[in-house]
């Protein structure tokens, strides 16, 4: 798969636009020629953007912002996948060497009930913020804390909650899911803080507020297909989910 | 009579601080319930801010333009956060940490605010930790420490190349709960468009939903500005896409004076340029230089492949010119110093605007203890860096796969190419002691003001300083004014049209709103014939070849022409489509790119007004023998505060800097 340096690609393109949350959205086919294999797959579509524009048609609508992969703001399903072919890349870090002349490309927006389409590939995922603010932290205000190293933490520890913790909120998990379940996300969470002596105090308290928020936000529920795993661009992995799993039967059952 | 009074509390500096911490007037749980704060911006800065003083009882609301608080361009931040707690016991003290950070801003920084920033550094980490933040722990299950450029100490805390990520989720974190409390109401995927003054005094902001399209009206007893820096002027830059002057070229239009535009850092180590669709560049974070050598070929126009170059035809510039530091001077000096050999024609790759960043070295250093720690006897070269790599793949593994993702090369085998990019703004808003612009009751925190990095910005200080603002500065400082407002507010309590009352119902709400709507239309009824995009692009070529990491007299005066053209051709012929009562990101766009024309013929008079060199600052007629930046201390020891007249008028005002506990020296880092 994929082409070397200085090539370029004719590529056709069947994009998702949809004006607002309440319209129906379609499917509309650009033709592209000439994209360079060194471009971004964003940056391919800044192209497109540009094209549009020129011909006097409206720009296509998407999320993005960092552009390195961190911010979890790009949200593309691309060719049935989100965040396209290539593993642990999210949309804006997927290049189009990973493309070859001739495809066609296929992009929608996440589709979940809980992540309403904004407008043609951008979503609302503010679910996501509504979960955290459940229980989603350790409380403790500005100025309370004791001397950093007083809390000796094992490294395989850190280096397990730190895993954990380097979830980006994008919603791939959610995207990939058939049952639009959010438990990859809630769990990398539940995990990275029940992992660390600082999220003892509140771990019971935590889980069960964070499930009740999830489920109130009309995520489905986990099948163990382990889709939002092979999607996940952050490598988050299943076992949190059993971990969560675990911190849920721990706490209501007491 | 100067304009500018920087409110430095008396005292000596080690004691100004805490000193000026405790008088400073408290305001009752009471009354804070009643005065409303608006926080714009939702970074490191922004997030701390807005989660603190909620926790003090104060009603906050957070803006942010992306679609949620977590997403704040901080996140990107990779490779650490300084603070002084000497826990490598390798002689750090808040001295030190203060010491560096004025010499390494070239002695343009604010002595007490510098002084006030290393202070609370180690409480930062306290906080974080607190927090749950996993920052790296040795086995022992203490924290871990890195080094950085233009220090000689370790006193940078890291979590792997993703520091930035886990500081922000943290303060997203305490964010996130005052929002569950009901302490602060979140506006997401809003933009500031500008704030609202009456008689002269900041009463609140019209902010656009980005969703709808609605233009609203917000009150707020204070204004903080947490908006980030404006590297973006430059179109490429290792900015997020998003980020954006508006929120403090808008208060800048209102009066608040805009300080230093043109110190500008120009980061060593960054992805080189591809092609002509590059739309972003990416840093690779100052934490590789601990590990990495930087070189060129001893050879001009070397065309062999960096492995098969052999050592002693290598240069090491920067360990040549710097033996002191080395491969850790601060930014400024190594980004100039790679410029320099590419210039004369050692640059490497296929645009030869680039130098190696080789990781062989260390690679081979740390395979060996591995093998001894592994007791694995006369290990082959192999084995060894094998064994290497793995323990380079844990320091920096996210930052090894997202150059591999970008140049298509595997920077474990061949040495990285990267070239200096445009990456942080050290001009911003000019703000007193306490945080508060020219504008009464408006502020500015973290990248967005100008207060602590002088000429020039080390590593690491940035989340640094966006902390200390959020956490331990303004939660302080802002009852300087708050309690004032309670006692205006008492005395106005029974005026029928008292701005408490009335709130976003005074006319001045009104007529700001107006005014934005009419601008929105403005563009949309433009309805020229080049992008939103093109003008942009265009902007930030001219910048960077004339007001970038060199500049000279007759560059800066075309560069002023060049942008004052380009603003007549945008405001006649840009076309934005769509409509404004929808998610419009095009239009979103438009108002930003106006908005960084107008700033970067002010950056490009500040760099014609300072006459010497300094930090991220160099102007070719001012430089020693060696090709140096040579300041000029006795004209130019100032704070260039740029007040707004008008289009294209600005008048200067000078805020004296006085060295008092350090002495101001040239700069040496051999
Ligand atoms: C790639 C990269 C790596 C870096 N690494 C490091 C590092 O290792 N160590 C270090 O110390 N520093 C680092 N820095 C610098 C540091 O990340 C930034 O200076 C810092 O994070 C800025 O934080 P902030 O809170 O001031 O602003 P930002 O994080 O930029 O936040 C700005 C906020 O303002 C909002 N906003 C802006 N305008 C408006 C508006 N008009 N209306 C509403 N909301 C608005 C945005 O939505 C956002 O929430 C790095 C920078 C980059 C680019
Ligand atoms: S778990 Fe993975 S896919 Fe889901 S939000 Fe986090 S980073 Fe994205
Ligand atoms: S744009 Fe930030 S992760 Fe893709």
């Amino acid at each position: 798969m994929g082409s070397g340096h200085g090539q370029e690609l004719n590529l056709t393109l069947k994009v998702w636009r949809q004006k607002n949350t309440k319209a129906t959205g379609s499917f509309e086919t650009h033709q592209l020629t000439g994209i360079s294999v060194d471009m971004s797959f964003l940056e391919m579509f800044d192209v497109l953007n540009e094209k549009l524009i020129s011909e006097g048609k409206e720009a296509i609508a998407f999320d993005h912002d960092c552009r390195e992969g961190i911010c979890g703001m790009c949200s593309m399903y691309i060719n049935g996948r989100p965040h396209g072919p290539k593993q642990g890349v999210t949309t804006c870090q997927l290049h189009m060497r990973s493309f070859k002349t001739g495809d066609t490309i296929i992009v929608e927006p996440w589709r979940s009930g809980a992540f309403p389409v904004v407008k043609d590939l951008a979503v609302d995922r503010s679910a996501f913020d509504r979960i955290i603010a459940s229980g989603g932290y350790i409380s403790v205000n500005t100025g309370n804390a004791q001397d950093a190293n007083n809390i000796l933490i094992p490294k395989t520890d850190a280096d397990e909650a730190f895993g954990a913790a380097a979830c980006i909120g994008c919603g791939a998990c959610v995207a990939a899911c058939k049952n639009s379940s959010a438990m990859l996300f809630v769990s990398a969470k539940v995990s990275q803080l029940a992992l660390l002596p600082q999220g003892q105090v509140e771990r019971k308290e935590r889980v069960l507020k964070m499930v009740a928020q999830m489920d109130e936000e009309g995520f489905g529920n986990c099948t163990n297909t382990g889709a939002c795993e092979a999607e996940c661009p952050k490598g988050i992995s299943l076992e949190n989910i059993a971990r969560m799993n675990r911190e849920l039967m721990g706490a209501t059952f007491k | 009579m100067s304009k500018l009074d920087s409110k430095i509390p008396e005292g000596s500096i080690e004691q100004k601080w805490t000193k000026y911490r405790s008088s400073i007037a408290l305001v009752n749980p009471a009354n804070k319930r009643s005065l409303e704060v608006l926080v714009v911006g939702s970074g490191l800065a922004g997030a701390s801010a807005a989660a603190t003083l909620a926790e003090a009882g104060y009603k906050v609301k957070v803006f942010c333009f992306q679609d949620s608080p977590r997403r704040a361009h901080s996140i990107a931040a990779q490779g650490g956060i300084n603070a002084a707690k000497n826990y490598q016991n390798d002689g750090d003290s808040t001295y030190r940490l203060f010491y560096d950070t004025i010499k390494g801003g070239d002695y343009r920084a604010r002595e007490a605010n510098v002084h006030r920033l290393a202070e609370v550094s180690t409480s930062i980490i306290d906080q974080c930790v607190a927090q749950g933040v996993p920052l790296a722990r040795e086995y022992g299950g203490l924290l871990s420490n890195r080094s950085f450029g233009g220090t000689q100490v370790q006193r940078t805390f890291y979590a792997a190349g993703q520091t930035g990520q886990q500081l922000l989720l943290g303060a997203y974190s305490a964010l996130q709960r005052q929002v569950g409390s009901g302490n602060i109401e979140l506006c997401h995927r809003h933009e500031m468009l500008d704030i609202v003054t009456i008689d002269g005094v900041t009463r609140g902001i019209i902010a656009r939903n980005l969703i709808t399209g609605e233009m609203e009206k917000h009150f707020g007893h204070a204004v903080l500005l947490c908006t980030g820096g404006y590297g973006n002027v430059f179109y490429l830059s290792t900015n997020a896409m998003g980020s954006n002057v508006t929120a403090a070229w808008k208060a800048h239009k209102k009066g608040a004076f805009f300080a230093n535009p043109c110190y500008t850092q120009i980061h060593p180590t960054c992805i080189p340029v591809s092609g002509d669709h590059q739309s972003k560049l990416t840093l690779m974070s100052e934490s590789l230089r601990n590990d990495g050598r930087i070189w060129v070929p001893k050879k001009k126009d070397d065309t062999r492949k960096a492995t098969d170059i052999p050592e002693e035809e290598r240069d090491y510039y920067l360990e040549r010119r710097y033996p002191a530091f080395g491969n850790l001077v601060p930014r400024d000096v190594a980004s100039r110093a790679a410029k320099e050999r590419c210039d004369a024609g050692y640059g490497v790759g296929k645009s030869k605007m680039a130098v190696y960043l080789d990781f062989a070295f260390n690679t081979a250093r740390y395979g060996k203890t591995e093998a001894i720690k592994q007791n694995i006897h006369n290990p082959s070269h192999e084995q060894i860096m094998t064994l290497g790599k793995a323990v380079v793949k844990e320091k920096y593994g996210n930052l090894f796969t997202m150059y591999e993702q970008i140049t298509g090369e595997n920077p474990y085998e061949v040495p990285m190419r990267i070239y200096p990019a445009v990456h942080y703004t050290m001009g911003g808003l000019w703000v007193d002691y306490n945080l508060m612009t020219t504008v009464k009751g408006l502020y500015a925190l973290g990248e967005a003001n100008f207060s602590d990095h002088g000429a020039n910005r080390l590593g690491a200080s940035a989340l640094m300083q966006g902390l200390a603002d959020g956490y331990f500065v303004i939660p302080y400082t802002l009852g300087v004014y708050l309690s004032a407002e309670v006692t205006r507010m008492s005395a106005e309590k029974d005026k029928s049209d008292s701005i408490d009352k009335l709130k976003t119902n005074h006319p001045a709400f009104e007529t700001a709103l107006k005014e934005q709507t009419d601008l929105i239309n403005k563009f949309l009824n433009i309805k020229g014939t080049k992008s939103v995009e093109s003008f942009h692009k265009r902007l930030g070529l001219i910048i960077w070849n004339k007001c970038g990491m060199a500049r000279n007299k007759q560059g800066l005066l075309d560069a002023i022409a060049e942008i004052q053209a380009l603003r007549k051709e945008f405001w006649s012929d840009v076309r934005v489509l769509g409509t404004a009562d929808e998610f419009n990101p095009d239009l979103e766009k438009a108002g930003r790119v106006a908005d960084f024309i107008e700033l970067g013929e002010l950056m490009c008079k500040d760099a014609l007004n300072r006459e010497e060199s300094c930090g991220g600052h160099f102007r070719e007629e001012h430089q020693t023998e060696e090709g140096e930046a040579k300041r000029d201390d006795v004209n130019f020891a100032y704070v260039a505060a740029w007040e707004y007249k008008g289009v294209s008028e600005w008048e200067l005002n000078k805020e004296e800097l006085k060295y008092e506990n350090i002495k101001i020296a040239q700069r040496s880092y051999k």
